[in-house]
């Protein structure tokens, strides 16, 4: 693991939340979307705080495709999680929620799921096996034009 | 009633979301490493192989369904209940998904991992 692919998995985090906020804000305005009329659903799209967190989450997308490219599924989940804590943080300090003890101590489990999943030997052993068939995969399309256009 | 919809709403965003990482993952597996690739070539090359890959797009679809299906659900209930009840669901499948489709290696640490962020998602709703 890398500096810059610690600043990706963060990215991802920090998009993820910021996006998460502002979906939830715009879609409280809206109010409630019965089946009825799913045009208000897709009009929700129009919505300033829709569409800023809707850019945000594109954001968050381009990161973690870059995560998944180098890393397991289920190394990138939990590494990412931290953006739920910064999602409860968002809460506290701009949408002026109270965070309870019960959430205080999900942020202790969550962090330490975090510290878990991307600390000691037994996971870089796992990225060290997971890499270099993805590098050469990725040669063999670089090398030869050909084996695009076969697939 | 609304309840029953909630979480109809969030089973779909659990199994849609799973569905679709698994798919997206893999998608990238094939492709190798961004970083790498975009070396040597360029954004658009990028882009297009990205975009060329059929797990890609499928799993686009699985994430446009649970997309909306979350958006639903926000509409009927919290924030605070739906987004952690289909985040903690959504790790524990995913977990067993990786394991299954991708044969990623789920060792005792990222259980534990995914079970402790999990629960601590769900604390969060508390």
């Amino acid at each position: 693991m890398t500096f810059r692919k610690y600043l990706v998995l963060a990215g991802v985090a920090v998009s993820a939340a910021i996006g998460d906020s502002l979906l939830a804000r715009g879609m409280k305005q809206i109010g409630s979307v019965s089946l009825q009329n799913l045009a208000h659903i897709i009009l929700a799209i129009l919505n300033p705080w829709v569409a800023l967190g809707i850019l945000f989450l594109l954001c968050f997308f381009a990161s973690y495709m870059t995560a998944l490219s180098w890393a397991d599924l289920t190394y990138v989940l939990p590494a990412t999680s931290l953006s739920y804590v910064l999602l409860a943080l968002i809460a506290k300090f701009f949408l002026h929620e109270q965070v309870s003890v019960t959430r205080w101590a999900g942020i202790a489990l969550i962090s330490a799921g975090v510290g878990f999943v991307t600390r000691g030997p037994e996971l870089t052993h796992v990225e060290c096996n997971a890499e270099p068939r993805s590098v050469s995969e990725g040669e063999m399309v670089g090398a030869g034009k050909h084996s695009g256009l076969k697939r | 009633m609304i309840q029953a919809y909630t979480w109809s709403a969030i089973i779909v965003v659990v199994l849609a979301s799973s569905a679709g990482d698994v798919l997206l993952s893999h998608a990238m597996k094939q492709i190798g490493d961004l970083g790498a690739l975009w070396q040597r070539t360029n954004l658009f090359h990028v882009a297009g192989r990205i975009l060329n890959t059929p797990q890609f797009l499928l799993g686009i679809a699985c994430m446009t369904v649970a997309f909306y299906s979350l958006m639903f659900a926000l509409s009927w209930a919290d924030v605070s209940l739906v987004g952690p009840a289909a985040a903690a669901l959504t790790f524990i499948a995913n977990a067993v998904a990786a394991k299954i489709f991708l044969h990623e290696k789920v060792d005792k640490r990222r259980w534990i991992a995914a079970l402790l962020v999990a629960a601590g998602v769900v604390l969060l709703a508390g």
